[in-house]
């Protein structure tokens, strides 16, 4: 390896080539590249950006699957704004689920991190303990997890009955079974429990070692060196953590199907619903053209706020 | 480490807070680490519980008499053999196909120079944003057209094309590859593919290695394709199985948890054989990204 970093000395002496010959040896890599990044390309056109336009026609459309689509201008979005109530209710519950789910889970991922960032022994029993549910999901995890809820027999009743409270109707019950959700989701907060571990050991020592010298408290250290070095690291997980929790399906639809009384009707799920039971594919793909906008317009506004909030080494001095 | 030797006074009280702090963290750990286990054992022990047990509360931990016969029960009442045999075979294409459609996309990505090269790499990470709902009606349509509903083409051939973090794992680990390899490979005379599969694959293994976990992952759990594309009961996936199994057996609680374990079983012996490759997979893509 080390032996081959150095170029050979004989080719410093090779003369160049003439002009045109390196002009065509130019244009036969770029037409190599071109050929090459069809591997994605090709799959952006088909499955990407032909899909989107598609579904953007679609949404003005009432089409049923069979037949030619029937163009109604913006019929399908004054219906879902006016006349959905189901439209607002997948709106609040993915809001409300986002709002609980994804500051709880930086929170206590980057809280996770902190700890096991620590010279202690056995971390990394714990790091795999923490890690492990993150690979898992699917039915298999949400069918697990529905009898974890169970009202009678369910292991996390009879947790709370231990401090004497009475049984959740955890699935049973519109109000609980958001929170019921979060439980299940941060289970695998221990993703982003490695990431941040990655982020902190990164963060040089001497830092912390200048700190230390002068004076400054665990607290104080964590506000004014962990946080802005991790900023970056934290952002990342901030649009990510968006993008993925607000196409949630899976797990509500195993879980619960949507309710109890709509009250785990995410977003997806009601896609899923117009398109694929009621096969109302003009009104569904209104739906999810709504969505990528709004995912696109709240990445939008992080990417805005980052310039405030997110502390790039090397852009400025020490700050 | 020797600068700690060298502090001021006042060391002895830090460090007495040094190992209070330590001791709580060690609690919250595992007290935590406990919490992160229960649903584990949880589904171990139900799926090897008889009824009476199960419907016993408080909790009894540990089943007695432990019973086997669950397994075989499930095995004999849902099609378990076929589901495990579609997920194989759904999963080991999903995962060559990936990395072949990822690796070949970096490798334009991160060494060949061509016209619009950049605009197309931010144009690839701006994707993330898009929602997979946001293009699922028009694919299906276009699927259906196609006469390819009920078939694995729809959930198969979109993995032969590079995916953002694939390609992006992989670039950035290209990008790390010595250049002067491929340049003395080309002075003998190596054509672009040679370079690729002799220089860059053998070396990028490791790389390709976290892709391939990450897609086994992502096609032994799939459940939105298979719910949409797959009709008849012999193709379906066991995340599909499940679901179905699930639906007829509302009740039979020991059978639900056995069939869940079945399910999550090879990928938790994945994660143990691979946990290196897992974490420095998602430190990649997490951290320098």
């Amino acid at each position: 390896m080390t032996a081959t970093t150095s170029p050979p000395p004989t080719q410093d002496r090779i003369e160049p080539p003439p002009k045109r010959r390196r002009n065509t040896l130019a244009r036969r890599e770029a037409i190599t590249g071109l050929i090459w990044v069809q591997a994605w390309f090709i799959g952006f056109v088909l499955f990407t950006a032909g899909p989107i336009l598609a579904a953007v026609y679609l949404s003005f459309t009432d089409w049923k699957g069979i037949g030619a689509p029937k163009w109604i201008g913006l019929g399908n979005y004054v219906e879902l704004i006016t006349d959905d109530p189901l439209f607002w209710q997948s709106m609040k519950v993915t809001a409300i689920f986002a709002l609980l789910y994804l500051p709880l889970s930086m929170l206590i991922g980057f809280g996770m991190a902190v700890l096991m960032n620590q010279r202690l022994r056995g971390i990394s029993a714990f790091r795999t303990i923490y890690y492990l549910p993150s690979v898992l999901s699917g039915v298999a995890v949400a069918v697990l997890w529905g009898f974890v809820f169970h009202r009678d027999y369910g292991v996390l009743n009879w947790f709370l009955s231990l401090f004497g409270i009475d049984p959740v109707p955890w699935l049973q019950d519109p109000r609980w079974v958001i929170p019921a959700m979060v439980i299940m989701q941060l289970w695998g907060v221990g993703a982003s429990v490695i990431i941040y571990l990655g982020g902190l050991q990164g963060i040089p020592t001497e830092l912390y070692e200048v700190a230390r010298i002068d004076g400054a408290s665990w607290w104080s250290t964590l506000r004014s060196v962990t946080l802005p070095m991790m900023s970056p690291v934290i952002f990342f997980q901030l649009v990510l953590g968006v993008i993925a929790t607000l196409q949630i399906f899976t797990q509500a639809y195993v879980l619960t199907g949507g309710g109890p009384d709509y009250g785990s009707f995410f977003y997806a799920i009601n896609i899923y619903q117009r398109a694929f039971v009621e096969l109302r594919l003009g009104y569904a793909s209104a739906l999810s053209v709504v969505l990528a906008l709004i995912i696109v317009a709240i990445t939008g506004i992080i990417f805005k706020t980052s310039k405030a909030w997110v502390y790039y080494a090397g852009e400025k001095g020490e700050s | 480490m020797a600068a700690v030797d060298r502090l001021p006074p006042g060391r002895g009280v830090r460090s007495r807070a040094d190992r209070a702090r330590a001791t709580a963290s060690y609690v919250v750990l595992v007290v935590g680490s406990i919490g992160f286990l229960v649903p584990f054992v949880w589904m171990i022990t139900t799926s090897l519980k008889d009824d009476g047990q199960i419907y016993t509360f408080p909790v009894q931990w540990v089943p007695n008499p432990v019973k086997w016969e669950n397994y075989a029960r499930l095995f004999a009442q849902a099609p378990m053999w076929t589901y495990l045999r579609n997920t194989v075979i759904l999963t080991v294409l999903g995962v060559i196909f990936s990395l072949i459609g990822s690796s070949i996309a970096a490798y334009a990505f991160a060494r060949l120079r061509f016209p619009g090269r950049d605009v197309m790499f931010f144009v690839m990470l701006a994707t993330i944003m898009i929602p997979s709902w946001a293009t699922l009606i028009p694919t299906y349509i276009m699927f259906g057209k196609l006469g390819w509903l009920d078939t694995y083409l729809p959930i198969l051939l979109p993995a032969l094309f590079a995916t953002p973090f694939n390609t992006f794992l992989l670039r950035q680990f290209f990008l790390s590859i010595p250049q002067e390899l491929e340049d003395a490979a080309k002075v003998d005379g190596a054509g672009t593919l040679r370079c690729f599969l002799l220089i860059v694959v053998p070396m990028a293994r490791s790389a390709l290695l976290i892709v391939g976990l990450f897609a086994f992952l992502y096609y032994w759990n799939d459940f939105l394709g298979p719910l949409i594309y797959l009709s008849s009961d012999s193709k379906f996936p066991i995340s599909l199985g499940i679901m179905n199994f699930a639906g007829q057996q509302v009740q039979d609680f020991a059978l639900m948890m056995a069939a869940a374990t079945v399910a999550i079983a090879p990928c938790v012996i994945l994660f143990f054989i691979a946990q290196r490759w897992f974490i420095q997979g998602i430190v990649i893509t997490g951290v320098k990204g």
